[in-house]
């Protein structure tokens, strides 16, 4: 029988040398290291790469927050790296788990890791656990594969169940899922990602099939059990309210490219990247200046159709204010694909202004410094304003 | 839970009554409606008008209709379907006296059917579309296609003449019923393995599979403990029906191996016009397809925990 859809890229290798190897395996280093990823889904016209050249880290004990808006590859990127992907994906770059590069891991290695040291809560909660069987059997199968006694077993699932914040554990354990609340299979599903043991839990939208109510209290249990379980986590999410108050360091996506990453207090609060400033101006919680939320203008572009140059240049404020010409964009948005660089310690971005927006901030010199108009950071703001 | 299911049953065998008295009183109106009668038939070409007539009032053909759908009912309440002119014995004690050997090639069949069919159809709906699942959707397209008499005396020139493992013909021992009941099974093989391949194609694509793997589970892992319970009901119900097909009796395969079973029975009843005994099979078989399908009901119930709530309420 096939094996795990994921382990088709396996067969890749990637191009490090030992010596990043070595370094890698001293213990040092993060748990896990995705660097330049590349994810290959096939189409009819050929492979359509999904994920382009993605990297970040994540530390153990801290939460990496993937944001960006459907379709630019966040989720893509947490199945890549729990190794299930849709068959028929290929995978390059590395994706080091611990010194190891998992994409060059063979299928056995892959499966051995799913679960048991990186476990994965997935969307919608009701449809990812099993109709037909009850809740504590699906939290407790790891340790029932690893021939736990029925007894043992039983009070796993309470125990399991308990953690997660579920009330009378031990007889929800015998409930089906369909005879469990929204918020209580979203706790179910830690439960079961729990149950392994593992080092990494990615969280694909804990949240967004819940009530506003019941998220809060789900956001309070994650961030809970990270403390208490010394646990990394991968959280996916479009939400920026739901990042604030969980994530550690962030990742925005767009079009299956990181446009920035870097600590997610600093991040929220001086976006390096015009996308990530126009999401946060997007959400009025977050973005304390304006009373009304800038909605960004224009949709998402398709990984499949992906823009020249910075594939956020069409619907880029920034690139409108640069371009000296009066053109819609700046020639190197246009053409030249922007590297994802360290602008200022700890903080790496992928436009090819980010040195703008960083300085807009310690002064204001920025308006008018490429005679461009008057001040370019009020033009900003005001184009998007509706 | 436990009183909803006896409720339910409860339920169910009362709408079966229904079912059946539905039944039986089809098979009535038909056989009145068809030509020529019992009385005629069971005297021969030869007999006179006046022989006629006085066979008609004994078999009560003359009376009115309504008085005798009455006193049909009456009888068939107590499973009383008047004497077999043919055979010289109750109806439906030849009835019954046939139905042990149905039974038996049947149950064999089905039990065939869905060993091999459920292992077919695991095999090609784990990987859809892959080599396996072509080549098991084309056995079983062809064993479906093909005529059961063809296979059947195909597997009696094999197994009886050129390899004489097997009896051609009869009953009474099990290698009697070894080749009847394959040849019976056969399209049910196929029926199975289609259906179970599917279902289980389907069930593949549900969230809960990819939950299942991220557990860290080898794919027939995934499939035997999570994907098959979930396919199952479709599988469940199409063997239900089958069953009760089967239990009507194969006149093909009775035919073909000579097994004394209910299927010759009816069709030797029907041209003779010998309708007390079809009137008696139509009213077993009404039973036996009542209590099919609460059996199958019954399962989808363990199957579906979600089904089970919805009895209660």
């Amino acid at each position: 029988m096939r094996t795990g859809p994921g382990d088709t890229g396996a067969d890749v290798a990637s191009q490090r040398s030992g010596a990043d190897v070595a370094n890698e395996r001293s213990g040092d280093g993060p748990l896990l290291d995705v660097r330049d990823l590349d994810v290959f889904l096939p189409a009819p016209s050929g492979p359509v790469r999904i994920i382009d050249r993605v990297s970040f880290t994540v530390d153990a004990g801290r939460t990496t927050g993937l944001i960006g808006e459907s379709g630019s590859g966040k989720t893509m990127t947490a199945m890549a790296v729990i190794g299930l992907l849709p068959q028929g994906a290929v995978t390059r770059g590395g994706l080091w788990w611990r010194g190891e590069n998992l994409l060059t891991a063979g299928p056995r290695r892959r499966r051995r890791v799913r679960g048991r040291e990186i476990a994965m809560i997935f969307q919608d909660p009701l449809a990812s656990l099993n109709p037909s069987q009850t809740v504590g059997r699906q939290v407790t199968e790891i340790p029932r594969r690893d021939g736990m006694s029925r007894r043992e077993l039983t009070a796993t699932a309470a125990e399991l169940l308990g953690r997660v914040g579920i009330p009378e554990p031990a007889r929800r354990a015998s409930n089906y899922p369909h005879q469990f609340s929204g918020g209580m299979r979203q706790r179910a599903m830690t439960a079961l990602a729990l149950a392994g043991k593992p080092r990494l839990i990615l969280a694909d939208e804990p949240t967004t099939a819940l009530d506003v109510t019941v998220q809060a209290r789900i956001l309070d249990m994650l961030r809970n059990l990270r403390e208490q379980e010394n646990t990394a986590m991968v959280l996916v999410s479009h939400d920026l309210r739901v990042m604030a108050h969980v994530a550690d360091d962030l990742v925005v996506m767009y079009a299956g490219r990181v446009c920035e990453r870097g600590p997610a207090r600093d991040l929220l609060r001086r976006p390096l990247h015009p996308y990530t400033k126009a999401l946060v101006e997007s959400v009025p919680a977050v973005h304390t200046k304006t009373a009304i939320a800038a909605p960004l203008p224009g949709s998402p572009a398709n990984p499949a159709q992906r823009p020249s140059g910075c594939a956020f240049h069409p619907r880029c404020p920034l690139t409108r204010v640069m371009a000296d010409d009066g053109a819609a964009a700046h020639e190197r948005c246009r053409t030249e694909e922007p590297e994802v660089l360290e602008v200022a310690p700890g903080r790496w971005s992928g436009c090819h202004f980010a040195g703008v927006l960083h300085d807009e901030r310690s002064s204001t010199r920025v308006a008018g410094r490429n005679g461009t108009g008057p001040d370019t950071a009020t033009t900003t703001e005001e184009e998007e304003r509706p | 839970m436990i009183m909803g299911t006896v409720q339910m049953i409860a339920r169910r065998l009362l709408l079966g009554v229904f079912v059946m008295w539905g039944c039986v009183t089809l098979i009535f109106v038909i056989v009145r409606l068809a030509p020529g009668d019992q009385a005629t038939l069971s005297l021969g070409p030869d007999a006179t008008a006046d022989e006629i007539e006085a066979a008609r009032e004994r078999f009560g053909v003359n009376d009115p209709l309504l008085l005798q759908y009455v006193s049909y009912i009456g009888r068939a309440l107590r499973f009383d379907f008047g004497d077999s002119y043919r055979l010289g014995q109750p109806a439906m004690e030849a009835v019954l006296d046939r139905f042990p050997a149905t039974i038996q090639l049947a149950l064999s069949a089905m039990a065939i059917a869905v060993v091999v069919g459920l292992i077919l159809g695991c095999v090609a709906g784990g990987r859809p579309n892959g080599l396996v699942d072509r080549v098991v959707s084309g056995v079983s397209i062809s064993l479906q296609s093909f005529p059961t008499f063809w296979v059947g005396i195909m597997l009696i020139l094999l197994f009886a003449l050129n390899l004489r493992v097997l009896p051609s013909a009869g009953s009474g021992s099990l290698s009697h019923l070894v080749l009847p009941a394959v040849t019976l099974s056969l399209p049910q093989v196929a029926i199975v393995a289609r259906l179970t391949r599917s279902s289980l194609a389907e069930s593949m694509q549900d969230a809960y599979v990819q939950t299942a793997r991220s557990k860290g589970l080898t794919e027939p892992q995934v499939l035997l403990g999570h994907v098959l319970k979930n396919s199952l009901i479709p599988v469940v119900t199409i063997i239900g029906l089958q069953t009760g097909v089967l239990l009507g009796g194969s006149v093909v395969v009775e035919n073909v191996f000579a097994w004394p079973g209910l299927g010759s029975l009816i069709v030797d009843s029907v041209s003779a016009r010998d309708y007390s005994v079809v009137q008696a099979a139509a009213l077993l078989i009404a039973a036996v397809v009542v209590v099919l399908n609460l059996l199958a009901d019954l399962t989808y119930a363990r199957l579906d925990p979600r089904i089970r709530v919805e009895a209660k309420a």
